[in-house]
């Protein structure tokens, strides 16, 4: 545990000594913000603020789990990736750690900086409080189910780095498994209500829509949490199966 | 030796990539305090024995244990025994010296005051004290090397494995990092993998010489030089011009002496005197009968030398002419 703590301690550090992250984070602010005042062409993030007239902050956080699939593959890429292409795998995992300490301890670190992420989006809930009576119990609620979000697709985007040593490949792939999360709701009427229901409870949305509307449905929190453990295991096997190959 | 303890053993260790035998059926010994050279061409399998003593990776067959711990069933106790630099000398490019050797220390469980101390420290030893505020992307390879081999001393490990230390080095920093290695061979338990045979004539008292995956010899530098010599040890006889007889009475003299396998003639280029290459045919030394001879024959001796194999003899004719059943031990 201390060790894993260790580990998450540098990677957090790393990423703000690169420009990667700095870029990643500033198209996703400006995404956000373009989704959040002049909406999107993509429905599911609601009307644009200012067409809205509502003082909610609904809209931020669909277009923040949109935004998600580019922003936490490309923040998640380098994590184990680079370490394998450019040899220090070999140096940390020879260090007295386990296996799961490294991918945890990234994992964490992912977390960490996505959590600075949404804390700089707090800009919109403070500016949209000082136009009319803001909801903070939604605000709370809406965040609480982004994070969860985020600890899905982060789980997805640590094994996608896991499978490779190219930062690219290991951004595409993550991209296309978390592609499925976010859709599947969507082609649920495809299939008859047996499947279609399976499909929307694999997706991440209604999960995290519940959780937004400020049902705190254990299930809900369980049901990331299993993605994400599900993903970290399969990280973790592979990042072992090295030895073996 | 008394208390003489063992660090490492290595049981008919083999390692396959896919079809590849990297290793085949390694076996040996190390105690304590022991500074031994892993030697071989590349791609011998030197280094995936190191990364196999390091529980990076697994042996498809055979054990290794360190210490008594089973690389297979304890690798993080193994791993925080031993000090590892690996071919290279991959570090974090990003991270200031002090941040990654810290980070290294905070890993091994060194905290607070005694983590600085002990960071400086070994910096120092290392001799990249001045260095520790920059990034180690814009470090010298040397001294890179050096950022490496601090972080494996840095716990004071029992335990040392440097995986090429010196590749890729300029003379004057390879003597440097031997420097270190020498001093730290002194206190502790050393194995060095390296395809140059002087660092391991310069650092190590053992050497176990591998090709193509198998140990062909394993013994002590000493034993190893002399292993060969008996047949091969050869002297030099160097004549001023004008000594009597001819050319071939010469030789023939010197081929009547006891002891004289092969006399030959070399020609050592422009202004060398006439030299003789006197092979001998047992164990004595000639030196003195050669001496006694040109005494004799008055010849004005301008050398008489007695040539021991070098390594580096000893290494071509193991690794190429595959010499069956060449073991010290």
């Amino acid at each position: 545990m201390r060790t894993t703590w260790v580990i998450a301690k540098r990677e957090f550090a790393a990423y703000f000594g690169s420009p990667l992250a700095y870029v990643v984070t500033f198209f996703f602010l400006l995404g956000l913000g373009a989704f959040f005042f002049f909406g999107g062409l993509y429905q599911d993030v609601g009307a644009p603020f200012y067409f809205a007239k509502v003082v909610s902050v609904s809209n931020l956080f669909n277009a923040s789990h949109l935004l998600f699939l580019f922003l936490i593959p490309a923040l998640t890429m380098r994590l184990l990736a680079e370490e394998r292409r450019s040899g220090t795998l070999e140096l940390l995992t020879t260090l007295p750690v386990r296996d799961i300490e490294v991918v945890l301890g990234k994992f964490l670190a992912a977390f960490g900086y996505l959590l600075i992420v949404l804390l700089l989006t707090g800009v919109y809930p403070i500016y949209v409080s000082t136009l009319g009576d803001l909801d903070w119990g939604a605000v709370i609620a809406g965040y609480l189910g982004l994070a969860l979000v985020g600890f899905g697709y982060l789980a997805i985007g640590v094994f996608a780095s896991s499978v490779t040593q190219h930062q690219v490949v290991a951004f595409v792939v993550a991209l296309f498994i978390a592609l499925p999360f976010f859709l599947l709701h969507k082609v649920s009427f495809l299939f008859g209500s047996g499947t279609g229901n399976v499909l929307e409870f694999l997706a991440f949305r209604q999960h995290f829509d519940s959780i937004a509307r400020g049902v705190l449905d254990t299930g809900d929190i369980i049901y990331f949490l299993g993605v994400a453990a599900i993903f970290i295991f399969l990280a973790h096997r592979l990042l072992a199966g090295r030895r073996w190959r | 030796m008394a208390g003489e303890q063992t660090m490492v053993t290595a049981k008919n260790v083999t390692k396959y990539y896919g079809l590849l035998r990297a290793v085949d059926d390694i076996s040996f010994e190390l105690h304590k305090g022991e500074v031994l050279g892993f030697l071989g061409p590349n791609g011998a399998g030197k280094t995936t024995t190191m990364k196999m003593l390091t529980c990076y990776l697994a042996p498809s067959a055979g054990s290794i244990l360190i210490k008594g711990y089973d690389v297979a069933d304890d690798p993080v106790k193994v791993r925080s025994l031993i000090g590892y630099l690996p071919e290279n000398a991959p570090l974090y490019p990003d991270m200031t010296v002090m941040g990654f050797l810290r980070f290294c220390a905070e890993v091994r469980g060194i905290n607070g005051r005694d983590r600085d101390l002990r960071v400086v420290r070994t910096a120092e030893q290392c001799g990249i004290g001045d260095r520790m505020r920059d990034p180690i992307a814009v470090l010298s390879k040397g001294l890179r090397q050096r950022v490496g081999l601090a972080q494996a001393i840095l716990p004071d490990p029992e335990i040392l494995i440097l995986d090429e230390p010196t590749s890729g080095l300029d003379p004057n920093q390879i003597v440097e990092i031997r420097n270190i290695v020498r001093e730290l061979g002194k206190t502790k338990t050393v194995i060095l993998s390296t395809h140059i045979l002087s660092e391991v004539e310069l650092t190590c008292q053992r050497a176990i010489i591998v090709n193509q995956g198998k140990i062909v010899a394993d013994s002590t530098l000493d034993d190893l030089r002399s292993h060969l010599s008996g047949a091969r040890r050869s002297y030099l006889l160097a004549l001023k011009e004008g000594a009597s007889g001819s050319e071939a009475e010469r030789r023939a003299a010197i081929k009547a002496l006891a002891g004289v396998g092969d006399v030959k003639t070399i020609d050592r280029g422009f202004g060398e005197p006439t030299t003789y290459a006197i092979t001998a045919s047992g164990d004595d030394d000639l030196r003195t009968p050669l001496f006694k001879l040109a005494l004799e024959k008055s010849w004005e001796l301008i050398e008489l030398s007695r040539e021991l194999p070098t390594l580096e003899q000893v290494f071509v004719r193991l690794t190429q002419e595959a010499v069956p059943g060449v073991k010290g031990n």
